[in-house]
């Protein structure tokens, strides 16, 4: 039987069962679907995050107290800890000609209060060259100014979203804003766009790093933030990072540094990993249709039995009887595939409607990957029917028993 | 034509053998016209499916021109049936969803003949049996009569030179019953082999041989 035959006896078999059919259409169809949509949200998410990265500039780097050690063994008799990180050892890492910008930085949270309007919102303890180094834009007034970072001045500057809580659409330029118990001048407010690893920089309040040290009654820092001097200087500068660091801390390695690129590259694995994974659990309703496909093709081999004897009687072999019946689950499946694949573009879209700022993307490995697992699911499933089908004893199938 | 050698067939029925044919040994030349008769369970059926080939003996011969088939592949087996053999049954076995020339083409198919080629077949074989305006009707459509001749149509497209009927008649009136056995005899007239499996005393006595089975045997040949 030529295989252009064998489909369109199969089509006529599938146009016969309407309900059947579009039911099988249905759950592949969904099935597909969902890969579709979860990979790109995914790979939406996986794309949005190295964005913000890269967005920075390639060549930062980003200081952490403490170290990566193997514990384990006789604890030391003399106990040793990692030596704070601290606005002196920001100060020190300028030395260095690899680096361009040195920004520290100190987080916490504290109410912000205007008048009688108050928000708890994240403190961000800086200095001005945060700005450069996070490309932060200011849309009024100024950022922090350039002063000695162990300066702590009375003045902040407002996220968008937390100038809008308080202020409403008034200039809040030269205002007093409360933070915790501290009375600090507005000097300016960052744009509405402004997000960085995620953080929501909007609705913050950015303060000299000296002033959040006082309001939370630290002396360390949080992280230092460093911009070498260009992408080619980044392994040098992160060798002075660590040479000065260990320099002040009496010769112990007690920072982490962690480049940029490498951070990129953990992110980009980490969630490359998650839209596999996501793509996976959307896969088991691929198989849920499978087993759909495999459920109505057993109930409609035992409605056929008369057919299938037929065909033997008119000199179908085995093989011939199973290619027919696997054809039916291989155009039911690709059938349900492609149409999947359809409501997936739509549904993406629809993302991307509804999320502008995220970059909803539909992989090409998802689309391959989903009408692959399509195909073998309906193949798979349609298998065991097919093959009960092409078993049957044809004295006993003509007799429809 | 066939030669049949101690054909027995048995079946399993719980912990009793039924011996659907036992030790039948049949001889049928090209061109006869042979009628099986016999009561119910008698073995004229199991004795039609193992001359079709949908049926295995357990023990016996089965020469067809000579060639034994009861040694033949399943693969073999069908591609026989498909050239040699037709079949015509009672309840007509039409594809509801197939139209008559549809129903027709499916022989063909089986063969990978091209579509083209297949039509000019089927129209033909159509006009045969008197019914080229009916090509695209569904079985649902023609009466209890021309559906049967559309089988007939579809089991002589290949040309077989056997001809198997189970109870051609048996789901017709009467009117119409005689049209489909003089469909038959035509046939037979022109050199085809015809066996017709029949409860129908006066259609097996049409017939130039009669055999007459009861238990699984052959009780009575008579040409």
């Amino acid at each position: 039987m030529r295989i252009l035959d064998t489909l369109n006896f199969s089509q006529t078999t599938l146009r016969a069962y309407p309900a059947r059919t579009a039911l099988i259409l249905l759950a592949m169809a969904i099935g597909v679907a969902s890969v579709i949509i979860l990979t790109s949200l995914g790979e939406g998410a996986r794309n949005y995050v190295t964005g913000q990265f890269r967005s920075l500039g390639t060549h930062l780097l980003f200081i952490l107290p403490g170290r990566s050690e193997t514990t384990g063994g006789l604890p030391p008799l003399l106990g040793t800890s990692p030596r704070d990180l601290t606005i002196d050892d920001a100060i020190a890492l300028k030395q260095s000609p690899a680096i361009r910008h040195v920004a520290p930085l100190l987080l916490g949270n504290a109410p912000v209060s205007h008048a009688s309007r108050e928000r708890e919102v994240t403190v961000l303890g800086s200095s001005n060259e945060m700005q450069v180094i996070m490309t932060l834009e200011v849309i009024m007034g100024k950022f922090l100014p350039a002063e000695n970072p162990r300066i702590g001045s009375p003045v902040c500057v407002l996220g968008d979203k937390l100038y809008h809580e308080l202020f409403g659409n008034r200039n809040p330029i030269g205002e007093w804003v409360r933070i915790g118990s501290y009375r600090y001048r507005v000097i300016g407010v960052l744009g509405d766009k402004e997000r960085a690893f995620g953080f929501d920089n909007s609705d913050a309040v950015i303060i000299p790093v000296a002033s959040a040290q006082t309001m939370f009654n630290k002396t360390s820092l949080f992280r230092i933030l460093v911009k070498a001097s260009s992408a080619d200087a980044l392994d040098r500068a992160k060798e002075d990072v660590l040479r000065i660091i260990r320099q002040r801390h009496e010769g112990e390695d007690d920072v982490t540094v962690i480049r940029q690129d490498a951070l990129i590259g953990t992110f980009d694995e980490i969630l490359k990993i998650l839209t596999w994974v996501v793509a996976g659990i959307a896969a088991i309703s691929l198989i849920v249709a499978g087993i759909l496909i495999m459920n109505v093709m057993l109930v409609s081999v035992s409605q056929r039995r008369a057919e299938i004897g037929l065909l033997k009687a008119l000199g179908a072999s085995t093989r011939e009887v199973l290619q027919l019946f696997l054809s039916e689950a291989l155009i039911l499946s690709l059938a349900g595939g492609v149409i999947g694949l359809g409501i997936g573009f739509v549904g993406a879209q629809a993302l991307q409607v509804w999320l502008p700022d995220f970059p909803v993307q539909v992989p090409l490995w998802s689309i391959i990957a989903a009408l692959l697992v399509t195909l073998i699911t309906g193949l798979a499933f349609g298998l065991i029917p097919a093959r009960q089908a092409a078993r049957l004893d044809p004295v006993i199938a003509l007799a429809g028993k | 034509m066939i030669k049949l050698r101690d054909i027995c067939r048995n079946f399993q029925v719980g912990d009793e053998t039924v011996h659907a044919l036992d030790q039948v040994t049949l001889d049928i030349a090209a061109g006869d016209y042979i009628s099986v008769m016999g009561p119910s369970g008698s073995g004229k059926s199991t004795l039609l499916n193992m001359l079709g080939l949908l049926d295995m003996p357990n023990s016996g011969s089965y020469l067809f021109e000579n060639k034994e088939l009861t040694k033949l592949s399943e693969e073999k087996r069908a591609r026989f049936r498909r050239e040699k053999i037709g079949f015509i049954f009672q309840s007509f076995h039409l594809v509801p969803r197939l139209t008559a020339a549809g129903n027709l083409e499916l022989p063909l198919m089986l063969t990978g003949m091209l579509p083209a080629k297949r039509r000019v077949l089927v129209q033909e074989a159509l006009a045969s049996v008197g019914l080229e305006d009916r090509a695209h009707h569904l079985p649902k459509q023609l009466s209890g009569g021309q559906q049967q001749r559309v089988a007939i149509a579809r089991a002589m497209i290949m040309k077989p030179p056997l001809l198997l009927a189970d109870e051609p008649t048996g789901n017709l009136d009467t009117h119409s019953g005689d049209e489909i056995i003089k469909t038959l005899e035509v046939l037979n007239q022109t050199g085809i082999t015809l066996i017709v499996v029949t409860h129908d005393l006066e259609l097996g006595q049409r017939a130039g041989r009669t055999i007459q089975m009861v238990d699984g045997k052959v009780v009575h040949d008579e040409s």
